[in-house]
């Protein structure tokens, strides 16, 4: 967005990518059949969400290793390629609200953000314009409604879910995706979605956002944006008064080094490289590192809780079969709908849905043994397992009776929660790798169990058998690692006292003022709402205040 | 400059002195840092593959992993598991045991249950046919997959047996619903560009549902 916003300004860019180019148009993995894949989907460790995902890499790299301190856990996310993880995420673009930038102000924990809804809305509307989005406008409270395009409608599972949902007191409304359902209005470049769900192997037409196909390449059509690609950054320069100058880097491709030489160095390398590439960039004058004046880059690493259940749904055995692809993900969800106060954890979460008549892939079929002899099969009792015609019928009878929830929320931002610089482990290329440490506190726990309570009664409402995670306290019900959700926050983060907090309002370095921070690190808070949509508009505030200043030299 | 300086001894013994440029400044640079091709594989695979994907590719594929005996039991236990019906053809018709072949290959964590679980019947069948299971007639045979099928009612003794026919059972299935006739068998509709406008009326009336005036009006709707 940064370079996006600059280059249309008519600044003059360098980008720097770790890994190689990228364009949907062009590496396409996008309307691929199952048994174009010889391992049939299946995820390996180069594509961990399977074989035709567009994700280069994932929660491990070759020759790039982190570690963990004191048996904790961290899952840590890496895509190495043009765009990022935007070329595989789930599309859910949420607006934070109004008290999701004042949390302490309400519960006394975490911090308050050095800016409110109403700074960030002017933003938020730009990019609902500039990038497209569907859903529908509500008028609740804390989900501020944006500039929508029409939602699709729901599918049947989702129809079943919204009448269980309602009837156990949780809201369902459409879901708030970044892909176009009708054509974006004053754009040539992109076409409307075809409801192929398959938004997470990159879309050939543009229809859905992903930063390399929505950003970077009218970015690089201004003829204002170098692109250096498989350059691994090591560190920020700065000068004698510590300034930013530049970025050094390892080309991949040569093993050398090189350095880019600029006025100013925008950082957004995602939250927890970020950090790591600030603390690598010690010097006489920020010898903690750069925008570490406070010693608060790597701490208050958070991620959003994740929590899930699935079962099958025996009135959609034997369904009639049509094409119900639709958008990528869901055509619908439920907003945060409780009253914290009234709860013994302290933030909320909102909750996803899937189901129905999928493209089959790797692993579909597993587990008929469980299946075809619990329930009748055209109203035979069979026994469990088997072979042969019959086990084809039971496999037809089944298909497409699946359904599942999970729930997304938020955890508080710890000091305690951080990550750190390995002093003994580096990587490939010799840069000091990261070292993780955060834990789960007993607010997130309960949450799980809440969310775990409401799937339940979700199933139960619908008629659904529930197959798999109905978890106990044995296992905190089933909450995830945290890392696992993929929205790593926090660690570069904004704030009004520089004693605290590494960026001013402007995600602008308390200690180096031509230094910007523009990734989901900046973070104070992260709601339970995906975080990618703030990161746009925040990013899209920054690159503005950068170009106001530079018009009035103070930059 | 100190730092330039020590950059540069860095990099003296791989390339040369001179590489380092100063890219966005003046632009120098261009050369070299043109990206690699990221489609290299392109056109053998049909679709994008990364440089790594594709030395790992012809890394499993350079090996063989089943005998010709055990791919020849794999492919008669692949046709009892999913024979042809009056619907489709059967796993050998669909290539599921080139598929199991590729599988276990890629993940090795299946090589010992398959290749033991294999062996394991071969010495079952010994004891009682005095013949390996593919030289069993095909009564022997469904005598033999009887005992091992139906987890619920197999003797215990017979477990290990119960436990490699699921895993067979599993990879049989997943390879033959993912290939082309196994998805026209199992109704798939979709992977293909086209207009979603909700779910078709007579589904709806089957289920009771119905579209409330939000869902029709408010959604997107097509020329």
């Amino acid at each position: 967005m940064a370079a996006y916003i600059l280059a249309k300004e008519g600044l003059k860019v360098c980008l720097i990518e770790a890994g190689p180019m990228y364009d949907p148009k062009k590496n396409v993995t996008q309307l691929k059949n199952p048994w174009e894949s010889p391992r049939r989907g299946a995820s390996t460790r180069f594509r961990p969400f399977g074989d035709f995902d567009a994700s280069y890499w994932g929660w491990q790299i070759d020759g790039e290793p982190y570690t963990h301190k004191d048996n904790t856990k961290w899952d840590w996310w890496r895509t190495r390629m043009i765009g990022g993880r935007t070329n595989h995420w789930g599309r859910i673009s949420l607006r934070f609200g109004p008290k999701d930038f004042k949390r302490r102000s309400i519960d006394g924990l975490g911090d308050d953000w050095p800016i409110t809804y109403e700074d960030v809305k002017p933003y938020y509307d730009k990019v609902d314009r500039l990038i497209g989005i569907f859903g529908s406008i509500e008028g609740l409270d804390n989900e501020p409604d944006g500039i929508f395009l029409p939602p699709p409608k729901p599918r049947l599972h989702e129809l079943m879910i919204k009448k269980a949902a309602t009837t156990a007191g949780v809201k369902v409304i459409p879901s708030r995706l970044s892909i176009l359902t009708t054509a974006l209005k004053d754009n040539q470049d992109r076409g409307s979605c075809f409801f192929c769900s398959q938004c997470n192997r990159g879309c050939t037409v543009y229809a859905d956002f992903s930063s390399s196909s929505v950003l970077v390449n009218p970015a690089i059509k201004t003829g204002n944006v170098d692109v250096l690609t498989n350059a691994m950054a090591r560190e920020v320069l700065t000068d004698t008064n510590g300034l930013a100058t530049g970025v050094s880097y390892v080309n991949k491709e040569d093993m050398q080094e090189y350095q880019v030489m600029g006025r100013t160095v925008i950082v957004a390398a995602s939250a927890c490289e970020s950090a790591r590439l600030l603390l690598n960039s010690k010097s006489a004058r920020h010898p903690n590192g750069l925008a570490n004046d406070s010693n608060v880059v790597g701490k208050y690493l958070h991620d959003s809780t994740g929590a899930a259940m699935g079962g099958i749904l025996p009135q959609l055995f034997d369904r009639k079969r049509y094409n119900e692809d639709g958008v990528g993900g869901l055509h619908v969800y439920s907003p945060w709908w409780m009253d914290n106060k009234k709860l013994d954890f302290p933030r909320g979460y909102h909750i996803e849905y899937w189901g129905g008549m999928g493209q089959p892939a790797y692993g579909f079929g597993f587990g008929m043994e469980n299946l075809n002899g619990k329930y009748l099969v055209k109203g035979k009792q069979k026994e469990a397992g088997g072979y042969g015609k019959s086990l084809k019928e039971d496999y037809r009878y089944f298909y497409g009776a699946g359904v599942g929830m999970a729930g997304r929320g938020e955890a508080i931002a710890y000091e305690s929660n951080y990550c750190e610089i390995d002093p003994t482990i580096v990587d490939k290329y010799g840069i000091p790798v990261l070292r993780f440490h955060v834990k789960w506190s007993q607010h997130e726990i309960n949450q799980a169990k809440h969310m775990k309570e409401t799937f339940k009664e979700i199933m139960h409402n619908m008629g659904a058998i529930v197959t798999w995670g109905d978890n106990g306290p044995e296992d905190d019900y089933g909450l995830e690692d945290p890392g696992k959700i993929i929205h790593e926050a926090g660690t570069v983060r904004m704030g009004s006292d520089r004693k605290k907090s590494s960026l001013n309002k402007w995600s602008q370095a308390h200690d180096c003022k031509n230094l910007f921070v523009v990734d989901g690190a900046q973070f104070v808070s992260q709601a339970d709402k995906n975080i990618t949509w703030t990161i746009l508009a925040l990013s899209m505030r920054a690159s503005e205040h950068i170009v106001s200043e530079m018009k009035q030299q103070n930059l | 400059m100190d730092r330039r300086k020590s950059l540069k001894a860095l990099a003296v013994g791989t390339i040369s002195a001179g590489v380092f440029v100063e890219a966005c400044k003046n632009g120098k640079d261009k050369n070299a840092l043109v990206s690699k091709d990221t489609d290299a594989g392109g056109k053998k695979f049909g679709y994008d593959r990364q440089p790594e994907e594709i030395e790992r590719y012809n890394e499993v594929t350079a090996k063989t992993f089943f005998t010709g005996h055990e791919l020849a039991t794999i492919t008669v236990i692949g046709d009892i598991i999913i024979p042809r019906d009056e619907v489709s053809g059967s796993a050998s018709d669909a290539k599921v045991p080139e598929f199991i072949e590729f599988i276990v290959k890629d993940m090795p964590q299946h090589q010992v249950p398959m290749r033991g679980g294999l062996r394991w019947i071969d010495m079952q069948c010994f004891k009682r046919f005095e013949k390996s299971f593919v030289d069993c007639s095909e009564e022997q045979r469904i005598t033999m997959i009887d005992e091992i099928a139906w987890p619920k009612k197999a003797k215990p003794e017979m477990a290990a047996g119960v436990s490699f026919f699921n895993l067979i059972r599993n990879l049989t299935a997943t390879g033959f619903y993912t290939s082309e006739i196994g998805v026209k068998d199992i109704g798939y509709m979709g992977n293909r560009p086209n207009q979603w406008k909700g779910v078709p009326p007579e589904v709806l009336q089957q289920y009771n549902l119905a579209y409330d005036e939000r869902e029709l009006n408010e959604t997107v709707k097509f020329d």
